[in-house]
């Protein structure tokens, strides 16, 4: 590209680099003010009234001490990670099989199937007949309520299906001639085929799933079953006070453990996100080509 | 009967086809078509000890006690004014900030840039709502710059009726910017170069060509985005809001589908609630095939 350089370009330029540098800031000094105040001086954050760039007071880990005293966080770890898994597995088989279905070309009612699936997108129940639903299916607060009613997404759907039409019908009509089955082409042939839209569509999957709290709300009453974000919820936006169960005696550790209550807050933040913000940026280009994936046949 | 001939003509070509649409077919049945059907509860004073069939009709009567109620107005008024604000600030900041990028030529900085703005986008709404809680509590670091920049004593903003919009749309901003970039990004880099090289040649400068090549090139993909926007106008996420909201900022912050989730969670009013849920959805539905056709007849764009 040419580039001409008169000087409203400079000045433009200058302006534009700084506005830029100024929105990342935005973007990281919200976090980084949450990791150093988990590592500050509880009494200090306490009083603290700006932007933490650096820890204050000794830096200690204790805040993450005292959290790991707190068995609710670790078990909404572990019920999270199995929810996630859990509905890669069925949201990528379901999404797998409709795609396919959907892009058979022998398949006479291909299109009523795509019309039926696509309805719904433009009109759907709502939030209490869908409750009622999975209500009358005897599926509260089972570990299915949390799998099988957000299991497929025809937004999905549409990218597969349109991945697998990308497929040359030559490599599945000779396939079949050497024998193959329908089952048999679409994991031996189609699956490896187009694998990248298949990953993408799983990361999509998973990191939804990772976030989801709402219908946990709706479908499960009792704590025990809970992921990891409604505790977060809990800790976070209900302010539930910490009680790591142990006997609260009054003697000066359990004193000095009371102060990193006040902690917690960012601990369970970090904890709870900092994972996920190591990892992104090594998928993020995943991300960016699902982005580009949906907005062909948005 | 020559459907059915040919249904089972297809089926004994497909069979193994045939059965795999069956989980499918159920799923959707199921999860989607079976809630369309619940929705006559509206209609009805539902208790789930009687069920659809026992439970009695009493026509439009939660329609009418809604709309005479002392809420409808509030509701509707708060859900419109939180998309509006999404539409007019949410909707181009992404592409403000993609169009900044694009005049930028050092490859590093851009893609640091970049990689940095999709960093909130990976927090989830719950630790996002929670920095938001943390932050605009009295002495947290929002609230505090803003006592500082007004000169009043730092209170706790969400605790107040007249903050909740904005802290709503910017907290969104802040969440969604990088990541709904992505995409005006990618259309930006589809541009042909030679056709600014030419608008140079003609003594255009980059103001001129932004306007009258760039910003073209990309509008297509900006009426879609718009027309998914607009589909969703009534569709304000009830999630964030529940997050947020508390009794004493209901005045701005309570909207349709916090109201529906309240009624029929918290008060067990299933019928009223399903009945304030589907006037959410019919206009959803009604705003959504209008901005289609609207863009259809003037743009040749459309979703459908």
């Amino acid at each position: 590209m040419v580039e001409r350089k008169t000087s409203g370009r400079i000045v433009f330029n200058i302006i534009n680099y700084a506005f830029l540098v100024l929105i990342a800031l935005c973007c990281i000094l919200p976090m980084w003010h949450i990791l150093m105040a988990s590592i500050s001086s509880p009494a200090m954050v306490e009083i603290s009234n700006g932007l933490i760039l650096w820890p204050l007071g000794k830096p200690s880990l204790n805040g993450y001490r005292y959290l790991a005293g707190y068995p609710k966080i670790w078990r909404g770890y572990k019920h999270t990670l199995f929810y996630v898994s859990g509905q890669c597995v069925i949201s990528g088989f379901l999404t797998l099989i409709a795609g396919y279905v959907l892009s058979r070309k022998r398949f006479r009612y291909r299109n009523v199937l795509a019309g039926f699936i696509s309805f719904t997108m433009l009109f759907h129940g709502g939030m209490i007949p869908t409750y009622m639903v999975v209500r009358n299916l005897h599926l509260l607060d089972t570990y299915w309520a949390m799998l099988i009613p957000g299991a497929m997404s025809v937004f999905y759907i549409i990218i597969m299906r349109t991945a697998i039409q990308e497929i040359p019908d030559s490599l599945e009509e000779s396939a079949r001639i050497d024998g193959a089955g329908e089952l048999t082409i679409l994991f031996r042939i189609i699956l490896p085929l187009c694998k990248a839209t298949f990953a993408v569509i799983i990361l999509f999957v998973a990191v939804g799933k990772w976030n989801e709290w709402f219908s946990a709300l709706l479908y499960l009453n009792k704590e025990e079953k809970y992921p990891l974000q409604m505790i977060l919820r809990d800790i976070l936006i209900n302010m539930q006070t910490i009680n790591n169960g142990s006997e609260v005696s009054a003697d000066a550790l359990n004193e000095q453990m009371q102060l990193y209550k006040v902690l917690m807050r960012y601990c369970s933040i970090v904890v709870s996100t900092l994972p996920i913000l190591c990892i992104y940026p090594f998928v993020q280009k995943y991300f960016v080509s699902g982005v580009m994936v949906g907005s062909i046949k948005g | 009967m020559k459907v059915f001939h040919n249904i089972a003509q297809d089926f004994r070509r497909n069979k193994v086809i045939y059965f795999l649409c069956i989980p499918i077919v159920l799923w959707y049945v199921i999860f989607c078509y079976m809630p369309m059907g619940g929705i006559v509860i509206a209609f009805q004073n539902f208790t789930p000890a009687r069920g659809i069939s026992g439970s009695p009709w009493v026509g439009a009567e939660h329609f009418i006690r809604f709309f005479t109620g002392p809420y409808a107005w509030r509701l509707i008024r708060n859900t419109f004014m939180l998309s509006l604000l999404d539409l007019l600030f949410n909707f181009p900041a992404p592409i403000i900030f993609a169009l900044l990028l694009n005049e930028v030529y050092c490859k590093t900085f851009k893609k640091t840039i970049q990689t940095i703005s999709y960093m909130p986008y990976f927090i989830s709404l719950v630790v996002l709502c929670g920095i938001v809680v943390d932050f605009t509590k009295s002495g947290g670091v929002i609230s505090s710059a803003v006592a500082a920049i007004t000169g009043s004593t730092p209170q706790n903003l969400l605790g107040n009726v007249r903050y909740f919009r904005t802290i709503y749309t910017v907290s969104s901003i802040w969440q969604g910017l990088g990541y709904g970039s992505i995409i005006y990004i990618a259309a930006l880099s589809g541009v042909d170069t030679e056709m600014y090289e030419a608008a140079t040649i003609d003594g255009a400068g980059r103001w001129k060509q932004t306007l009258h090549i760039t910003l073209p090139s990309i509008s297509s993909t900006i009426i879609i985005m718009l027309i998914m926007k607009m589909g969703s106008m009534l569709n304000v996420g009830s999630e964030k809001v529940l997050l947020l909201y508390s009794p004493a900022i209901y005045e701005t912050a309570d909207v349709i589908s916090s109201y529906v989730y309240r009624n029929g969670f918290e008060t067990y009013n299933y019928s009223f609630s399903t009945a304030v849920g589907l006037f959410n959805s019919v206009v959803n539905t009604a705003l959504l095939l209008t901005a289609n056709t609207v863009c259809k007849k003037h743009t040749e764009t459309s979703l459908f």
